[in-house]
Parts: structure tokens; sequence; C-alpha cells
């Protein structure tokens, strides 16, 4: 630590020179600075030269090559058949898959959602047997991987061939014949539903807990309802918390729906593999599937984010400011195809 | 103020409430008459805020009662026995009782017109439109005219506070409380609160007021009361209270804020 620096000298804001005090070349009293001091005018006068970070050149600069060997070679390497994808990208059977494989998704994520918002408020609540039942569900749900869920309702019919409704131990109301009752798809749906349930619960149940408690007794003291605190007051407070994991776990999903090809039910994947069980075009017929992945799984990010603009309706982000757009996100998150500068101007 | 010897509007007798072993309020009795203007005074931790969460029942009390316009406040007497009410009627009757917080409590995802319509639309079906005219004349009332389309962040402190009490004020209340409205705002911001809270006592509104204003309860305060440890300590008129406080702690509180 240097010992004499004037603390004038050295707070001074810049463009206020400080107080008069004494010329640094009158003689004044003590050992001399080491350095020559520079003028205040010398240091405004100056231009500022940020710190160089050749580290990063060189860096971006090895994976702009990779980045050019890898699209070489995916183009130029014949054994990809790019003929063969584009022959089949739009086939009946690949369409009707990803239909198949759409709806099964929202279908899953609709009916896995309202299911976990009621396990969320269950685990909430003051009754404890719901809450007990709650934690019960989830920890057994998390625990079993869905490919085993998958195949244990698909095979449902080994352990109870028949269901019925009735008295424990007692007269039977009504029964019903398992083997029939869950066909592929519907194992499917079900088990994949049940899986959605215990994840999205604990999503929504973090974020119902991020809501400032102060709201929901703000809203108590108005009169409004239970249920209508919920919905109109805490839920949407709770949507920024809850949004991107949900994004994630939609991404998640509509992947995760791939393994119903199993129990051969006609998804995206399993229309790809029923064709090139046929013609052995293994590689141009997943890059089918990869292809229409992606696409779908770019459309989500998109839809993604306009969710997440309007929920953020409000908050520090969206007040005042004009909202910014998605083109512009992207750019400052990609930092090498547009200038960082405007970014970090904007924070 | 009119001094009359109806029945008063709130009447608490005997209320006690306790967090785990620890009693919080010891047998509190207190009445407001209508039209009247109550200022709860006391240290930090001495129950005023427990007590003002007791009258409109989001703390339930182990024993005593708060009676409202005559209706017992979260139960129904039966024979010997006080039934605790369902959530439904505890709602109904919490929608005659405003309260103001000391951190606002907007609803920050709602425009401020939103806020202050929620409630008239959703528990008394006002249509959207009427609730709408009403609350911009509320508005207009806490001198925030013109500022509907705004979201709560994008206000002050003090206007956010003001905009709590046209949101209150919107359901029509027989009875305003008040947890310490200034106390989270800087001070340039307190005095244009205060100004809205003593035009609604000239109005004839019913209040009870926790505050450290000394000079807010002096000048419009009917009756003040201090509280210490969970008790009563002192009640009366101000003149009294704060010029000549009786109780040694009283006296002490009074010189620490003043
Ligand atoms: N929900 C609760 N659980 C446990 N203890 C509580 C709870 N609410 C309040 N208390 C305790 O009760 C006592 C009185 O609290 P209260 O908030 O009524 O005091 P106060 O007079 O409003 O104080 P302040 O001026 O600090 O707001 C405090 O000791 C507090 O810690
Ligand atoms: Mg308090």
């Amino acid at each position: 630590m240097p010992q004499h620096d004037s603390p004038a000298a050295a707070t001074a804001a810049p463009g206020h020179p400080p107080p008069a005090r004494p010329e640094p070349d009158g003689s004044a009293p003590g050992p001399r600075p080491l350095d020559i001091r520079a003028t205040d005018q010398e240091l405004l006068a100056a231009r500022l030269v940020p710190l160089r970070r050749p580290g990063q050149w060189i860096s971006a600069a090895v994976l702009l090559v990779l980045f050019a060997m890898l699209v070489h070679t995916v183009v130029t390497n014949p054994r990809f058949q790019w003929h063969v994808v584009g022959h089949y990208f739009l086939r009946a059977s690949i369409l009707h898959g990803l239909e198949l494989t759409l709806w099964l998704t929202g279908a899953v994520m609709a009916s896995g959602y309202l299911l976990g918002i009621g396990v969320a408020a269950m685990r909430l609540s003051r009754n404890p047997v719901l809450r007990s039942l709650s934690f019960g569900y989830v920890w057994l749900v998390r625990s079993v991987p869905p490919l085993v869920q998958l195949l244990f309702w698909y095979e449902l019919a080994s352990l109870y061939p028949r269901l019925s409704v009735g008295v424990p131990f007692g007269p039977e109301f009504a029964g019903v014949r398992t083997a029939h009752l869950f066909s592929g798809i519907l194992a499917a749906y079900v088990g994949l539903t049940l899986d959605v349930a215990a994840l999205s619960a604990e999503i929504v149940r973090g974020g119902i807990l991020s809501v400032d408690p102060g709201q929901r007794e703000a809203a108590r003291a108005l009169g409004l309802s239970e249920g209508r605190i919920f919905r109109r007051i805490v839920l949407p407070q709770a949507m920024p918390a809850i949004i991107p994991s949900s994004g994630n776990l939609l991404i998640g999903m509509l992947k995760a729906t791939s393994i119903v090809s199993v129990i051969a039910v006609q998804d995206l994947l399993y229309s790809s593999q029923l064709i090139y069980n046929q013609n052995f075009l293994i590689m141009p017929l997943l890059l089918v599937a990869t292809l229409w992945y992606v696409i779908l799984t770019t459309l989500l990010s998109i839809g993604q984010f306009y969710v997440e603009r309007f929920y953020a309706r409000g908050s520090d982000r969206g007040a005042g400011k004009p909202p910014r757009g998605f083109w512009q996100v992207t750019r400052s998150n990609i930092p090498l195809f547009g200038p960082a500068r405007s970014a970090a101007v904007g924070l | 103020m009119t001094g009359t010897d109806e029945r008063p509007l709130v009447r608490i007798r005997g209320l006690r409430k306790a967090f785990g072993t620890h009693l919080v309020l010891d047998g509190i009795d207190l009445d407001v008459r209508e039209g009247e203007v109550t200022v709860l005074l006391g240290p930090s931790g001495s129950g005023k805020s427990t007590l003002l969460r007791c009258v409109n029942h989001l703390e339930k009390p182990d024993a005593g009662f708060v009676e409202i316009g005559g209706e017992l406040v979260g139960y129904r007497h039966d024979g010997d026995r006080l039934h605790e009410l369902r959530t439904r009627a505890i709602t109904r009757q919490r929608a005659h009782v405003g309260m103001v917080f000391q951190q606002f409590n907007l609803f920050p995802h709602l425009s401020v017109l939103d806020n202050i319509t929620e409630a008239p639309a959703a528990v008394r079906g006002v249509p959207r439109r009427q609730a709408a005219e009403r609350a911009r004349e509320l508005l207009a009332r806490v001198g925030l005219a013109g500022r509907e389309d705004s979201y709560p962040r994008q206000l002050s402190g003090g206007q956010q506070q003001r905009v709590a009490i046209a949101r209150a004020l919107a359901m029509e209340p027989r009875l305003l409380l008040f947890d310490e409205p200034t106390s989270a705002l800087d001070p340039e911001l307190v005095g244009e609160v205060l100004a809205v809270m003593q035009d609604l006592a000239l109005s004839g509104m019913t209040m009870i007021v926790v505050t450290h204003e000394i000079g807010f309860a002096r000048k419009v305060a009917d009756t003040v009361v201090f509280l210490d440890g969970g008790k009563i300590i002192e009640s009366g008129a101000p003149a009294d209270v704060l010029a000549a406080p009786r109780h040694e702690r009283a006296r002490s509180f009074l010189s620490a804020v003043l």
C-alpha cells in the first residue's frame, strides 16, 4: 500500500478538479513518490485501452476451424446419403409418426400438468394426509425409470388380468379385462403422464414457494376466495419461476416419447425404424428423425421465449423499457454472432 | 368524535394469542366506535401486528373474541360453544374490513387499475366497467389520477402505498386497518400517505392504525392505545396519553420515538 497518496487526488471525480492543493512540483516535505504523477488533464485526455484477450480470439479461431471441418464432413461424406434423407423427410409414414409424437407430447404434458398442479397443491395443503400422499407419489414415480414404468403399464395384464370396482374383500360391481385396457399407446400415455405429474409437481411447488407470502395475505384481506387467490394472484407470480423448467420438461418429454418405440407405438422414431428395418438405410433415416426433433425443439424454444416475456410483465425487467426482441436476445446470448458490447450496455 | 353511547363498531374482549409458549396477546379489551380513529403504539414485538391480524381473522385467537358490527369474527356462537366458521364465511367477513400493509403488498403482475378492481369484480360481482370507473375516482382521491395503467414497480413507495389504500377503499369497508403504513417509506414520502389517511379520517372512516408517527396520532387519533408485552397498559385521548403518560414503559417509549 503506498503511504503517500493524497486522498483528495485519489478520489476526485474526473471533470471536477479537487480544491486548491499544493502544486506537486512545489517543495513538498517528505519523500518524493517514485513515479512522476500525471496531472489530471493528462489523465482526462488519455484514451481508454481495454485489456486485450488474445486467448479468446485463438479459442474462437480453433472452434471455427473445427466447426468448418464438421460441416465439411457431414456435407461431403457420401455415406450420410442426404438425398435419401430428403426422399424420406416428408414421407406419409414419417409425418404420421411425427403427428403421433406431437399429440402424445401435448396430451401427456396437458394431463400431467393438471395432475401435477393438484399434487403440488396437496403437498402445500394443511391436511397431513394429503401432504404425505403427495410426497409418497412424487417419491415413488421419481424413483422408477420411465422406461420401466412404461413396460409396467404395458404388461399390467400379466399382473392384474381383471380390474374391478367393488368393496375390498367384498362384492364386485364392475370389471374389465386389462388385456384390452392398455394398448401400447394408452400405456405410453398413462406412464408418461404420471411421470410428468411428479416432475411438474415439484416445479410448480418451487414456483409457488417463491411467491411472497404477503401477496396471499393481502388477497385474503381483500376477501378473495382461496381458489381465486391461487389462480389470479399466486400462480401468475409463480410463472416466471415455473416456465424455464417447464420448457425444459416439455422439450425433454418431446424426446422422451421416443421410448414408446420399444412397445411398438408408431411415433416419429419407430416410423423411421420400420422403414430402415426393410431397406437398411439406417443412418439417413435416423437423420430424418433427428432433423424433425431439432426443428420441433427449436420451435418450442422460440415459443418459450415469448411466454417468458409475457409473464415478465410488471417485473423490473419488463416495466418501462421496450421489450427486447427474440433476435436481439439470441445475438447477445451467442456473442460470436454479434457485438457483445451492445449487450453489456443494455445491462 | 360523536361520543354517543351506542354499541361500538369493533368490540374486542379477552383476546389471547400465543405462538408456541410465547404469549403475544395477553387479554386485550378494546372498543372502537364508528367513525373513530384508534392509534396503536408500542415497542417492537409488543403484539400490535398480531392484534390487527386477529381483527380480520388472518390470525386465529386462542381465547377471547372480536366482534365487528355485532357480528362475531371467525366464529359462530351456539350454546356454550364457539364454532369456527368455514373459510368461505370468513372470506365474506374479511371483505368488509380493509387492510393496508407496511410492505404495500400490491399485486406486481397487475396494473394499478386491476389491483383496485380485482376484489370488487371478483367478490362483489361489480361489472368491470363500473369497477374501473370507481377505481379512477379513488385514484383521484389519493392524488394519483391518470396512473391506472402503471404497474406497481413503476411507482414510488408513497404512490404504491396510496394505491394500496385505494385498493382497500374499493371494497367500501366499514373498518380500515393500517399496519405501519409509512415505516417502509423514505422520510419525504411519509407526508403524502399520512395526508391521505387524515383525509379519510375526516370523511368519517373508522380506522385502527399502528404507527410510530406521533404527530399523526396527536392530530388525527380519537384514542391512543399503548401496548406492551401483549397488554394494553395505557389508553385514552391523545392529549392525555401522549402528553402525560402514567406508565413508565410508555414514557420511555415516547421519549425514544419523539
Ligand atoms: N407467525 C408467527 N409465528 C411465531 N411467532 C410470531 C409470529 N408472528 C409474530 N410472532 C411473534 O409475536 C411477537 C409479536 O409480534 P408482532 O408482529 O405482533 O409485534 P409488533 O408489535 O407488530 O412488532 P413490530 O413493531 O416489530 O412490527 C413477536 O415476538 C414475534 O416474534
Ligand atoms: Mg408489526
